[in-house]
């Protein structure tokens, strides 16, 4: 009897298994060709929210750009171009104009104005909304209005509405890369039905969110499990090839590899670091790799006496082998950078470090004892990263190299690193990262190194470099304006307050059933670029 | 029997009380700072900052602010309201629809320690010392000496991705084949310790004295090993399972994250990683109830297993 019972238990799963592998070779057969009547299953985490300007994390973003279309997109050159919108130009980097493109609908068929940005963007810089995306409106004129527990407005009073399809957005101060601004998350528009009275979102607008793009929701948003969209029949740019898209919650990287691994799931955004040592056996040319905008880099405490002579830095730089490191701890899953700006933006040039990026211990040591380098160095980094390997290797480099004693000290959290930081304590060197907003070289220079910077954490300051950047801004077009940030980098590399280490680079993967696999610079699967094979 | 009941339920609530004011105070006193661990690496803006801060109260600090938010926390759970993530999420929501897989998940290991493991103990026990006692007995160390943090991988690779005899995740409404493997996995421990009690016990009663006045009246060896010894034996197991109940449930991290599955331990870790206090008590809490229950279950199961035991 109980023999009887075990077999059929190992039955069930044989015939399972029989079926399985019929439906896999019947799909694997087929002829490559494109079916675009099929979904296709994308990883992403949980997203944090789902309204366009409280969303700034990858997966909440992934899923907003198959809800809504943007007003640019950005080209080979990295250089944005209008999708959703007609034109926007300016005569003095102050005033914009935006026009927007005929024929764009909501998914619930409210025609899309401008009044439909004006109000989200509205809501988004409205501090008692509590955006996560606020600070991208911080150049529009009025912002300041907008802030506090008690904001003095309701509305940017750089935003101005002409006609239905045009509006002006006027800044507080010129900026000539607005543009490049645009193409990001929070800049999407909302629908009328997106806010229960004027500057009070919906509530479950979240659930369902209504947007302008090629998808529209299918269902609501089933939280830990999945999202799902299907193609918008009346979206008037560009359709996508596949009839929709399940966008299948993960918390665990290496349970989504394992089902891209059995065709259980099309597309994994990030290949765990587990299993990057195997990824080209296990998906061979189904294993892709992308530049990706993240730079990571150790800062100096430069207000302190000890680093405060830039020679130093630049031994402590030259001590370091780069090459190595990415290649025997990230397994070449990074790239080396030997830039302060990511080969993702308009305007980077390779190695703008010069000779501080070149590892050569030799001159690297007579040079840190000329300029009377401290004996030892500390290095300081999160532990809940995962840094602790590169660091380590990094120590061992400084040590036998510059011949001092050197230690990775871990804070356990990043906020607990970042609270030392920012209140200037001595824990010597830190590690940093850096993902852009918008793909400008203006955005890793401003924020991280200029006087006021909100990411400048290591008390740099440089007049010279400053005014550079303001004269970008000023820029009358973008290559002048690319200019004058090259000069702003150029000083960089003399007075290193940074040790540039590495480049992120997505490593993605994807299953036999899909193809034409594009990552974006935003860390985004190009949804409207994906084919599913017949 | 009545009596006993009630007076436990009202030992329930006490307990219930003093472990969510314990826990509370654990995440309070090991808060460092959420917004930021929410914000991952990147950076927090003043508004978002001050928004957050004051819906969650996160200025209350001290033991001031401690019981401040204490009291506000458990005034609210009794009004039934458990609160909001700090993502904006109902944590009765999160709860609702994690509690359903993770039962059937702890479900499925339930009943294969008890089907596996309680079999073979028996049959171990009867045949002392045969290949069969000697086998279970290897296997049953080699299972109780592979963490599930190693079992769990080893086991979706082998049989989900290569020879592909399970899925290899199961989802976030998956079906009972789906189940099956993360069910295993889970249970497999308690299958081990199921497996070991029973043979013990059941080679201790078969050299009982009642057993052999039964063998001498004549009852057939299937009924008396069936009714007799197994009865007997089975008061172990059935403590060591009524605790295993409590913790499948919140021992299903590492199961929970390897098969994809978002029940309660799925959760419970997210809670922990985003130092989200109030979904962490939350999940605990309902944690502390499901052990008190399945003790009472236990400690009533005893009575039926043998008379003997009276509840006054």
């Amino acid at each position: 009897m109980r023999v009887r019972r075990l077999a059929a238990w190992t039955a069930l799963p044989l015939a399972v298994t029989l079926g399985l592998v019929a439906c896999g070779s019947g799909g694997d057969g087929g002829s490559g060709e494109s079916d675009p009547n099929a979904a296709v299953r994308i990883e992403i985490a949980e997203p944090q929210h789902l309204v366009p300007t409280n969303t700034n994390e990858t997966s909440g973003s992934q899923v907003l750009a198959a809800l809504f279309s943007p007003l640019v997109d950005y080209d080979e050159a990295h250089k944005p171009y209008e999708v959703a919108a007609e034109s926007i130009t300016s005569e003095d980097n102050t005033t914009w104009t935006i026009k927007l493109k005929d024929g764009y609908t909501f998914h619930n068929g409210e025609a899309v104005t401008a009044d439909s940005y004006i109000d989200a963007w509205n809501y988004g810089a409205y501090a008692p909304n509590g955006q996560n995306s606020s600070y991208f409106f911080e150049k529009i004129a009025g912002y300041d209005d907008l802030q506090g527990e008690s904001p003095k407005a309701e509305t940017l009073s750089g935003l101005k509405k002409v006609d239905d399809l045009t509006f002006t957005v006027a800044l507080s101060q010129p900026y000539s890369e607005f543009k490049a601004m645009l193409g990001y998350t929070a800049f999407y528009p909302l629908p009328k039905a997106a806010f229960s009275a004027p500057g009070t979102l919906a509530e479950g607008y979240e659930q369902a969110p209504i947007g302008q793009g090629p998808f529209k929701m299918k269902g609501t948003w089933q939280h830990d499990a999945k999202v799902e969209v299907e193609r918008y029949d009346a979206f008037p740019g560009e359709q996508p090839k596949v009839a929709g898209v399940e966008f299948r919650i993960y918390q665990q990287l290496t349970a989504a590899y394992a089902d891209v691994l059995s065709d259980n799931l099309d597309v994994i955004k990030t290949i765990p670091t587990e299993n990057l040592s195997t990824a080209d056996t296990d998906l061979g040319d189904r294993f892709l790799q992308s530049p990706a905008s993240s730079l990571h880099f150790l800062a100096f405490p430069t207000f302190q006496d000890e680093f405060s002579n830039p020679d130093v830095r630049k031994a402590i730089s030259m001590a370091i082998d780069r090459d190595e490191i990415t290649r025997s701890i990230f397994k070449d899953s990074q790239q080396p950078a030997r830039s302060f700006v990511s080969p993702a933006v308009a305007g980077y040039r390779e190695n703008t470090v010069g000779a501080a990026g070149e590892f050569d211990p030799a001159k690297a040591k007579t040079l840190y004892q000329a300029a009377g380098g401290p004996s030892k160095i500390t290095l300081s980094y999160n532990g809940d990263g995962g840094h602790k390997d590169w660091i380590d290797a990094t120590c061992n480099q400084l040590k036998a190299n510059l011949g001092v004693d050197c230690v990775g000290s871990a804070e356990p959290k990043f906020a607990d690193l970042l609270t030392k930081v920012k209140d200037k304590q001595p824990i010597g060197l830190f590690r940093l990262g850096w993902v852009m907003d918008y793909p400008s070289m203006e955005n890793y220079l401003g924020p991280l190194y200029s006087s006021n910077g909100s990411s400048n954490y290591y008390g740099y300051r440089n007049p010279d470099f400053d005014r550079l950047l303001a004269e970008g801004a000023k820029a009358p077009s973008e290559e002048e304006a690319i200019k004058k940030y090259q000069e702003a980098e150029d000083l960089l590399a003399e007075d290193l307050p940074v040790v540039p280490l590495r480049f992120g680079q997505n490593n993605f993967g994807h299953s036999t059933k899909v193809k034409s696999v594009e990552m974006d610079l935003f860390d985004r699967i190009n949804l409207v670029k994906i084919e599913a094979i017949k | 029997m009545f009596r006993f009941i009630v007076r436990r339920l009202l030992q329930m609530v006490l307990a219930f009380f003093g472990t969510t004011l314990i826990v509370y105070a654990l995440m309070f006193a090991g808060q460092g700072d959420p917004i930021q661990a929410l914000a991952g690496e990147r950076p927090v803006t003043a508004a978002q900052r001050a928004y957050l801060t004051e819906k969650y109260h996160l200025d209350a600090t001290g033991v001031g602010g401690f019981f401040y938010r204490y009291f506000d926390y458990i005034s609210n759970l009794l009004r039934g309201d458990l609160g909001e993530s700090l993502t904006g999420r109902s944590i009765g929501d999160i709860l609702a629809a994690a509690w359903p897989v993770t039962i059937r998940l702890a479900l499925i290991a339930i009943a294969v320690a008890v089907v596996f493991g309680v079999t073979a103990g028996v049959l171990a026990g009867i045949r002392r010392a045969s290949i069969f006692d000697n086998a279970t007995l290897l296997l049953t160390l080699l299972v109780l000496g592979i963490p599930t943090i190693v079992l769990a991988p080893l086991a979706q690779y082998f049989l989900g991705v290569r020879w592909q005899l399970f899925p290899p995740t199961a989802g976030a409404d998956p079906d009972f084949f789906a189940l099956l493997l993360p069910g295993i996995v889970l249970g497999s421990l308690s299958l081990a310790t199921a497996l070991r009690l029973t043979r013990t016990s059941v080679a201790e009663n078969l050299r009982a004295d009642y057993v052999r006045t039964a063998r001498s009246k004549g009852l057939p060896n299937r009924r008396v090993v069936s009714v007799h010894v197994l009865r007997n034996s089975l008061i172990p197991v059935i403590t060591f399972l009524g605790v295993e109940v409590g913790n499948l449930m919140s021992g299903a991290i590492i199961t929970e994250g390897v098969f994809n599955i978002p029940g309660v331990g799925f959760n419970l870790f997210r809670g922990i990683r985003t130092e989200d206090g109030p979904l962490v008590v939350g999940i605990v809490s309902v944690l502390v109830v499901v052990y008190l229950v399945s003790n009472l279950v236990v400690d009533i199961l005893y009575a039926v297993l043998d008379p003997r035991i009276r509840y006054e």
